[in-house]
């Protein structure tokens, strides 16, 4: 309650039984880049449509300031959305879209015309006014969009996958100007995505979703590092996840081998998910491996290389500077640190 | 691929039924039969420029006018409750909208006889109810109604198809941008909805300008339409050429008003029936 600016709490939708997303409780302070992440179907999109207003809660509360909002239409709520294909009006041009809200709340058009031809500016479109949406590229119609929202000055804005339709050169240019628009400004962003490398990129918060629950909240780096289960491992960054026993203390078993890992506090022979990041594993001579494997083949990824490794009868991704060419009998190695142990879940 | 000679049968069609009996009728309508023969002579338009044909041309225009404006009130939230995203029966709605077309236009406008006529049903209720019976037939609210009942479904199927493909994004984002939701209506959902209401109205205004048959079955022999005024000069009088005449003037008519309906629709890009 104390200091949050929106709160969710014991939020659930349903529709006609199928439930879209369960109590999800979830607080957003004041200038947040708060980025929920989860694959479609995941909830995401539910729980920011209920944030604007667009959907009605099975049950549970949304504060907002401390007040509860649930009832309030969206047309009073201090948000605004970016849509996900932009819905912008076909019948205005770009002017009278970015002008919409304002004229509703009938502002002097001097002043609406400074207002607009200041926005403008920042997503870099001045000289646009007169166009026609259906004229522009889709980069620039996403800017109109976004431009439409900030202008009212919302204390708020919720953003659905407004990058999905652009195309990577264009993504990466346009998260940057989002993120840095949202220091600029100081407004709280809700941005989802389906993205991992986006939401890494951009966020001060990251909230993992899927199967309509909250599965880890926290900052991109906490995220990344420590996944609390491997589905949020296998989401954030590609992962090799294998079955393991949790013997006793930094002991899990993996296959056949005891390995020796820094986690404890599971139970005594308790199955567990094994994650282990793919640069992370080094590859040693067969001799010197805890796992023994064959290479099977070799990418050049740019930075690094990929190379699928074949052991244990499992496939294992490893992420390398170094290669080593495709049919070597090659050892496995990873650091006891390097090992993440997670409970099972079920879901 | 072109396949150009696959329209032949068409343009033999248009040719034969189209473009002939147009060139006869432009042909009758500036000719006049006199006894040394076939004259060419504007007389046929002055003639109809005398205020007892004027009048009827007015009647014709405003009663169709009425009657179309009457169409959209009435059709537009008709339209608007088939397009709602959220209706359910949606099919057996619009099937039922559009099921009293099927039925023969002479039969379902003769069918109102019974209910308006002085000893009709409704002054039968009227009568039972202890009120005074109403002289409901053969006058300007028959004829109006006739046109109402039968053109409706003109006006509300072009509005339900523009208005079933409004993007509903479109409509969250105008509630977003602060609109409630009278503003979404008159700043987003009507603007959008104008291609449609455009093609509804010329597929009422039309029909009900040029009709005979409602204004002679609900208006009674005496009740005189533009409409009536060709078939009399063809059916009854045989002077085809003032008749022609009076049909190139309404073509005239019916082209003007097309012409602002389709600059709208070029101009908005919608879903219309033309």
């Amino acid at each position: 309650m104390d200091n949050y600016l929106i709160s969710l709490i014991n939020v659930s939708k349903d529709y006609n039984g199928a439930e879209a997303i369960k109590n999800v409780t979830l607080n957003i302070k004041k200038n947040e880049f708060l980025t929920m992440l989860g694959p479609s179907g995941c909830g995401k999109t539910t729980t920011l449509r209920i944030i604007g207003g667009f959907e009605y809660p099975s049950s549970g509360k949304l504060l907002f300031e401390g007040t509860d909002i649930i009832n309030l239409p969206p047309y009073k709520r201090k948000v605004n959305t970016v849509f996900q294909k932009y819905a912008l009006f076909p019948h205005l041009n770009v002017f009278e879209n970015i002008a919409f809200g304002l004229k509703i709340k009938k502002l002097d058009p001097k002043i609406i015309s400074k207002k607009v031809g200041r926005i403008l500016e920042l997503v870099s479109l001045s000289g646009y006014e007169k166009r026609s949406v259906n004229s522009l590229s889709g980069g620039q119609q996403q800017r109109v969009a976004i431009a439409r929202a900030l202008v009212n000055e919302p204390e708020v804005l919720l953003l659905d996958e407004p990058l999905g339709a652009l195309d990577l050169k264009l993504r990466k240019g346009m998260q940057l100007e989002l993120k840095a628009m949202q220091k600029h400004l100081g407004i709280t962003f809700i941005y989802v995505t389906h993205d991992q490398e986006e939401a890494l990129t951009m966020s001060d918060t990251i909230v993992v979703m899927n199967g309509g629950m909250i599965q880890q909240t926290g900052t991109p780096e906490a995220i990344y590092n420590e996944p609390v289960n491997a589905f949020v491992a296998d989401f954030i960054g590609e992962s090799n996840i294998f079955d393991g026993v949790m013997l006793e203390d930094y002991q899990v078993k993996i296959f056949d081998k005891m390995v020796r890992c820094s986690d404890r506090g599971f139970d005594k022979n308790e199955p567990v998910d094994v994650v282990i990041r793919p640069e992370d594993i080094k590859i040693v001579d067969e001799t010197e491996g805890i796992f023994q494997g064959i290479i099977k083949s070799v990418t050049f990824k740019g930075v690094h290389y990929e190379m699928i490794v074949q052991a244990k009868n499992m496939e294992w991704i490893i992420h390398s500077t170094k290669m080593r060419p495709a049919g070597n009998s090659v050892g496995l190695w990873v650091d006891p640190y390097d090992i993440h142990i997670m409970k099972k879940v079920t879901c | 691929m072109k396949k150009t000679w696959a329209a032949y049968p068409y343009l033999f069609w248009i040719i034969i039924f189209t473009i002939i009996p147009l060139g006869l009728l432009i042909f009758f309508s500036i000719t006049v039969q006199t006894a040394s023969g076939i004259v060419f002579s504007l007389d046929n338009f002055r003639r109809f420029l005398e205020p007892v044909y004027l009048k009827v041309l007015m009647r014709s225009l405003s009663l169709a006018a009425l009657s179309t404006v009457l169409c959209l009130l009435l059709g537009y939230p008709a339209a608007q409750f088939l397009a709602a995203h959220d209706l359910k029966h949606r099919n057996t709605m619009v099937l039922l909208m559009v099921l009293p077309m099927w039925i023969n236009f002479l039969l379902r406008t003769y069918a109102w006889l019974p209910l308006l006529e002085r000893k009709g049903l409704i002054n039968y209720i009227l009568g039972r109810l202890g009120l005074p019976s109403l002289n409901l037939l053969y006058n300007d609210f028959a004829v109006m109604l006739g046109m109402v009942y039968n053109f409706l479904p003109f006006m509300v199927l072009p509005i339900y198809s523009v208005l079933s493909k409004i993007d509903r994004s479109l409509i969250e984002a105008a509630e977003d941008l602060g609109a409630d939701p009278a503003l979404v209506f008159r700043k987003v959902v009507f603007p959008l909805s104008l291609p449609g209401v455009f093609s509804g109205i010329t597929m009422v205004f039309m029909p009900a300008v040029t009709t005979f048959v409602i204004s002679r079955l609900l208006g009674g022999g005496q009740f005189t339409l533009i409409g009536n005024l060709i078939e009399q000069q063809f059916l009854t009088v045989g002077d085809w050429n003032f008749g022609s005449a009076i049909s190139m003037v309404m073509m005239a008519v019916i082209l003007i008003s097309m012409g602002f309906a389709s600059k709208y629709e070029t101009e908005q890009e919608g879903g219309g029936l033309w």
